[in-house]
């Protein structure tokens, strides 16, 4: 039986009376392929050791710079709300991540992906892929300049609307504060149907993943602009392991 | 300052997150490559077609890679870092080179990292190599894990290969960890 919004809604309300933190909760039936996907077992604590003490390494020789612009990587240009956004990238402790990798995926301003999965009939946009990458500043900054993405129906229950959003796949200064999540629109109305956003039943946690709208970024006769800095789970790192990168 | 919370990867992962060789840290043909590979299954037993996983290795020798390179792979740089998506079978695989020991005595292992749709946020584990039964008996994550658990965390081996099954779910689940600033962060 195809379930309601209605029974979404409750089942999201039920949740929300056990709060989970301010992580997404693993077990969340309100989001439907997590039934079966999520590990029923509490995660086992450990002392990170060796490699896990390290991140990976990204530079300049794997990223491009214009990779960073995803509306020039066509013959014209993309349908859509032209927008920057940006923002640093910092650990736990407030240091900001630099020279790390940031990956960034989103749909058209229809609300389609370029994805062969994707079936939404809502047009693709031949001038948009929805792909980009940036290596982090100095300060932990990025930027990267796109189009607006649309929101998106999915099958998770009858009239099932994502709403907008860009995908961020995030390294920190170790391997354990690896991190995939999504950024969100101020005031978006689908924001208390979508059952992947209230996965994380802590509201003041849910707020963390909403970028701000910041005219200073907006750029005359040209685009409109969004900050959003991100923080990480600290390192494990001592300071002095740190440090010693940064040299 | 409060961490920033993970969402699902979702279905169109393959989007963003794909690239040319990415699975590939050594090319195939290389004399000391080894296949890693294995299945992504959820509490059914079904495989997980919309999985991906990301390992993060030492080189043989126990060194840490600290080159750039994974995403323009120069065929000659281990960088130690690669990404694998699971196909309509739940199979995902790795030509990489087999992780040394950091200090001797230590047991070595892959660092890996699981995403999916359906996976409200990724989870970490280890891969470790079967081969030293005193040492993987003296690794402090093993012995601390219930006996009958343990095996979800050590490959099996192939010929030229090692076999690492994910299993989300299920009496035979793999152990997933977490780690003191990722359990502060969120206390
Ligand atoms: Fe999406």
């Amino acid at each position: 039986m195809e379930l309601s919004q209605a029974d979404i809604n409750r089942e999201i309300e039920a949740a929300a009376r056990h709060p989970g933190g301010p992580q997404p909760k693993h077990d969340y039936p309100p989001y439907r392929s997590s039934v079966l996907r999520h590990p029923k077992q509490p995660p086992h604590l450990i002392d990170p050791e060796s490699i896990e003490l390290w991140a990976p390494a990204f530079g300049h020789r794997d990223v491009a710079d214009d990779e960073a612009d995803l509306t020039i990587q066509h013959a014209g240009t993309p349908i859509g709300e032209r927008m920057v956004v940006a923002g640093r990238v910092l650990d736990g402790d407030g240091r900001p991540v630099a020279g790390q990798l940031v990956e960034v995926w989103q749909a058209n301003a229809a609300g389609r992906y370029r994805h062969q999965r994707d079936q939404h009939p809502a047009p693709h946009d031949p001038n948009f892929t929805g792909v980009g990458r940036c290596i982090t500043g100095a300060d932990g900054s990025y930027r990267f300049q796109t189009i607006k993405p649309g929101p998106y129906p999915w099958r998770n229950h009858r009239n099932a609307w994502r709403p907008a959003h860009i995908h961020f796949s995030l390294f920190g200064l170790d391997f354990t504060q690896r991190v995939v999540t999504q950024m969100y629109f101020p005031g978006d109305p689908l924001f208390g149907y979508d059952p992947i956003y209230q996965s994380i039943t802590d509201p003041k946690a849910r707020e963390l993943l909403i970028a701000q709208y910041d005219h200073d970024l907006t750029t005359p006769e040209w685009s409109t602009g969004y900050r959003w800095d991100i923080v990480l789970t600290g390192t494990h790192r001592t300071p002095l392991d740190t440090d010693e990168d940064v040299a | 300052m409060t961490a920033v919370p993970g969402q699902t990867v979702g279905p169109f992962f393959h989007l963003g997150l794909e690239y040319p060789l990415m699975n590939e840290l050594v090319p195939p043909a290389h004399p000391r490559a080894v296949r890693l590979h294995g299945r992504v299954t959820d509490g059914l037993g079904a495989p997980v077609p919309d999985a991906v996983l990301e390992i993060w290795q030492p080189d043989p020798q126990g060194h840490v890679p600290q080159a750039p390179g994974s995403l323009r792979r120069d065929g000659w740089t281990f960088t130690g870092w690669g990404r694998a998506a699971t196909d309509p079978d739940g199979h995902y695989q790795f030509a990489t080179l087999e992780p040394g020991a950091t200090e001797p005595g230590r047991a070595p292992f892959f660092a890996v990292t699981v995403f999916a749709r359906g996976l409200t946020d990724r989870l970490f584990t280890r891969a470790y190599l079967p081969d030293d039964p005193d040492v993987l008996a003296a690794d402090t994550l093993l012995e601390s894990v219930a006996p009958d658990r343990r095996a979800t965390l050590i490959t099996t081996r192939e010929p030229g290969g090692l076999i690492f099954d994910v299993r989300l779910q299920g009496d035979d689940e793999t152990v997933f960890l977490t780690y003191p600033r990722l359990r502060d962060a969120w206390a």
